[in-house]
């Protein structure tokens, strides 16, 4: 479904993401790690449109995401959520979730200003605090984002993400800065999104969670492929173990 | 086509409905009059800068291009005023279009900039062009008229301008709990967010920018014959900093709060016997002690205390 | 080509004084990445409240000094009372804030000193000079060497003095400045004084060219803005080429084409620069991190 071919990106004199193939299967949950700084954010913002990549090129079903922002990508089922949680704090938290849906509905400017989107977001409104039950903060459906905890917010991130209905999920650190029990409920999460058909490339520093759900995982090293392949293949690959498993 | 009526609309409505029987005189007519041209005007505004989160300082420029539209229109060219009311809207959304497009790739301070730039152009073209507009001193507008029934009477224009307020505040209600209305709000809030979520930013911030145009230059267009009159100063520097504080004091995104802020700052200076000067100095401090202690604007900040107290007594 | 002349000195001389305005912008984006709408009210507080001084038959040279230093107060108050006290706010807060103090100020001096032009005398007398075919103020030389040097100044002051060296530290990355043991906010303050009395001398300096008022701060500032932006914001040198830039274009609006629109030239010019060239001509690249 996804692939990457040679993709670089350098600032300045720094090359973040260096020359990175691989392909990602529809369906699976693909993982990137790899230690600090070794270009995996900087790769998801390639992939996801925003970011220009210096060199190389991005393909979605075959065909190139050249030129395509984050909003054009959203259109072809891409959706992502982000390290530090880009929520917008001046809406409610159920708001968010529906702006998520955003490509579904009527959002003409005429439509909304004569009203005619109501009976639409009486039935969206029920939708994401569905969603929101399903991440696991249903009980902050009627909270604003500034209420809500960091856990929280995180997951709200991945509820918005699934309004949308996307077939490709990149989700970016999202266990970070959560603690074991949200952890493992995370995990679950992710684990249920994988299977409802939704293909999930993930960030990720908790070597655990990733070990446990992975299909597939690439490691990175300063902006380098450094190894890829099944759970079981990278965590005995010497190479791997040396720059990164090893100061475990 | 509108479908339920909101309570709080019903409230506004009645009050609207009961204001012209406490009011003792035609002077206080007249400043209930400008209160509600200019609350059309702020509540378009606040689409932009409540909404979207896009400052502009210099949106006096569309409420003169549409009072001078119409008094052009209708002095110089003999068309009837309403006609000349809907082509100097559209015009000025016209112009807002062809601005906003390029004027909005800017963010932050440059845009304001930019919309600063706006506003000072605008200004000193109205002032110079002396054969359309009649320069500095400005030029007469005769009065609204439709298929024979001329609007001269104080309470006949409250009653115009009030119908067209409430419409104006329908709208912006309804278009805040609408996934366009949402659009606006998460680009404002996120703008990589939105965009994630699909939303062409660009595009939603052009649409927020024409439409605050668009009902700044119909406030324009009924000013203009209401005080049969149109001068350059009408898109004075000062002009668009009094919009700008209207939305800001009254509450950034909140329509109401926009009614509130052109309320304030149309009654405030009458209460004090006019400011003679004080203007720059009180919109200053306002802007200021608003933005620091009270960001969101006084609206938003009632209804946070309100839920807050209940919230309190809940837990109580 | 003496018209040409006539028109660059007069541009030179105007360009100069954006040159400073743009310069106080450079400084307090710098530190703080606050575009001070109020830059320009700094310039109109020096000229004003020097006139005013004179008018309190005080020897030139005492008004100027203390022209400068009561705008310079005004400055830091600025950051101290309303930039401060903001915290970690948004963009469009900031913008407003700056916005409010800059229209209070001006409303203030609307109010203590009125709506009249006020003037200052030419510092050696007016007989114009003849140089190049062009007839130039003795004014202007002081404009452009008192403008001269102050940048000059600025230049040393970054590169050799320590306080100077802290500043670009701040702006280059506050969280690091602080974690090496330098007081930001003391800086910043330090940048809106230092941002004030740029603005200031300016001021006292073009006033008997421009004669000065309540409102000059705001075209001013606009312009100082448009040349700051032109050279890229943030670049001292940029602020300087791109001040005399605006100038010299502005004149020669106002020369061969029309007076009364030569106002409009430095906003039709900030329009067309932040889209076609929004880093300017000096302007680093920035990346956003998301």
């Amino acid at each position: 479904m996804l692939e990457v071919r040679q993709l670089s990106k350098s600032f300045g004199g720094v090359r973040a993401v260096d020359g990175v193939s691989f392909s990602v299967r529809a369906g699976s949950v693909h993982s990137v790690i790899g230690p600090n700084g070794a270009g995996k954010t900087t790769l998801f913002n390639l992939v996801s449109g925003v970011d220009t990549p210096s060199a190389g090129e991005v393909l979605l079903d075959g065909r190139s995401t050249a030129g395509l922002g984050p909003d054009a990508l959203a259109r072809l089922g891409m959706s992502r959520t982000f390290q530090n949680v880009q929520l917008c704090m001046n809406m409610s938290a159920r708001e968010n979730v529906m702006l998520g849906a955003h490509l579904r509905t009527d959002s003409t400017l005429l439509a909304g200003l004569l009203g005619r989107t109501r009976g639409a977001d009486q039935a969206l409104r029920d939708e994401a605090a569905q969603l929101m039950e399903q991440v696991g903060v249903g009980r902050y459906a009627d909270a604003h984002t500034t209420q809500l905890p960091f856990g929280a917010l995180k997951r709200l991130e991945i509820a918005r993400s699934l309004a949308g209905r996307p077939r490709l999920l990149l989700l970016d650190e999202p266990a970070a800065g959560l603690n074991e029990t949200e952890t493992h409920e995370i995990t679950e999460l992710i684990r249920s999104i994988a299977a409802s058909g939704i293909t999930v490339v993930l960030v990720e520093h908790d070597m655990k969670m990733v070990m446990n759900i992975s299909d597939h995982i690439l490691v990175l090293d300063y902006g380098k492929k450094l190894a890829e392949g099944t759970a079981e293949e990278v965590r005995k690959n010497p190479q791997v173990i040396a720059a990164y498993l090893g100061s475990d | 086509m509108k479908g339920l009526v909101r309570p709080s609309q019903l409230v506004a409505l009645a009050i609207l409905l009961l204001l012209p029987f406490a009011m003792r005189n035609n002077f206080m007519m007249d400043v209930a009059v400008r209160v509600l041209l200019a609350a059309v005007a702020a509540v378009g505004l606040n689409l932009l800068m409540g909404f979207a989160g896009q400052v502009s300082i210099g949106h006096a420029a569309f409420i003169a291009l549409g009072a001078y539209g119409s008094g052009i229109a209708t002095s110089r060219f003999g068309w009837p005023p309403v006609l000349a009311l809907v082509a100097a809207a559209a015009g000025a959304s016209v112009v807002a279009w062809l601005i906003a497009k390029p004027i909005l790739r800017l963010k932050g301070h440059s845009l304001t900039m930019a919309t600063l730039g706006l506003g000072v152009i605008a200004n000193i073209v109205l002032i110079n062009e002396v054969a359309w507009t009649g320069g500095p001193d400005g030029m007469p507008v005769p009065p609204l008229q439709a298929g024979g029934l001329a609007l001269t009477s104080v309470g006949q224009w409250y009653a115009l301008a009030a119908a067209v307020l409430v419409l104006a505040i329908a709208g912006s209600l309804n278009l805040y709990d609408s996934p366009a209305g949402r659009a606006l709000r998460g680009l404002n809030g996120s703008e990589v967010a939105a965009r994630v979520m699909g939303v062409d930013v660009a595009s939603f911030k052009v649409r927020a920018f024409v439409l605050s145009a668009f009902l700044a230059a119909v406030s324009g267009s009924l000013t203009a014959h209401y005080l049969s009159f149109v001068s350059p100063s009408m898109a004075s520097f000062t002009h668009s900093v009094e919009l700008a504080t209207m939305v800001v004091l009254g509450g950034m995104a909140s329509t109401y709060g926009a009614v509130l802020g052109a309320v304030v700052l149309t009654v405030l200076p009458q209460l004090l016997g006019g400011l003679q000067g004080y203007e720059m100095m009180l919109f200053g401090l306002i802007l200021m002690l608003t933005m620091i202690f009270l960001p969101k604007g006084l609206v938003p900040s009632l209804e946070d205390r309100l839920r807050r107290g209940v919230r309190g007594a809940d837990d109580a | 080509m003496a018209d040409f002349m006539q028109f660059l000195f007069a541009g030179l001389t105007t360009g100069a004084i954006y040159a400073l305005a743009a310069l106080g912008f450079a400084i307090i984006y710098n530190g703080s990445g606050v575009i001070n709408f109020a830059q320009g009210d700094f310039l109109m507080l020096g000229g004003m409240t020097c006139s005013a001084i004179l008018g309190m038959h005080v020897p030139f040279a005492l008004a100027a000094a203390l022209a400068v230093a009561i705008t310079v107060v005004i400055g830091l108050l600025l950051y101290w009372l309303a930039v401060k006290p903001a915290g970690e706010t948004s963009v469009v807060s900031l913008i407003i804030i700056t916005i409010g103090a800059s229209i209070f100020i001006q409303g203030v001096v609307q109010i203590v000193l009125g709506k009249n032009q006020h003037t200052l005398p030419s510092f050696s007398g007016d007989t114009a000079l003849h140089i190049l075919g062009a007839y130039v103020l003795p004014q202007s030389f002081w404009v452009l060497g008192v403008a001269s040097l102050l940048v000059v100044a600025c230049a040393v002051f970054f590169r050799f003095t320590l306080i100077g060296k802290a500043m670009l530290a701040v702006a280059a990355n506050r969280l690091a400045a602080q974690a090496v043991g330098i007081p930001a906010k003391l800086v910043l303050l330090l940048a809106f004084g230092l941002s004030a009395l740029l603005g200031a001398v300016a001021g006292v300096v073009a006033a008997p060219i421009t004669t000065t008022s309540y409102d000059l701060g705001l075209m001013l500032g606009m312009k100082g803005f448009v040349a700051a932006t032109l050279g890229g914001l943030g670049s001292g040198l940029g602020a300087v080429v791109g001040g005399l830039l605006v100038g010299v274009l502005e004149a020669m609006m106002a020369g061969y084409v029309s007076s009364a629109y030569k106002d409009a030239v430095p906003f039709v010019m900030i329009i067309v620069i932040l889209l076609v060239m929004p880093r300017g001509l000096f302007g680093a690249k920035s990346a956003e991190r998301v």
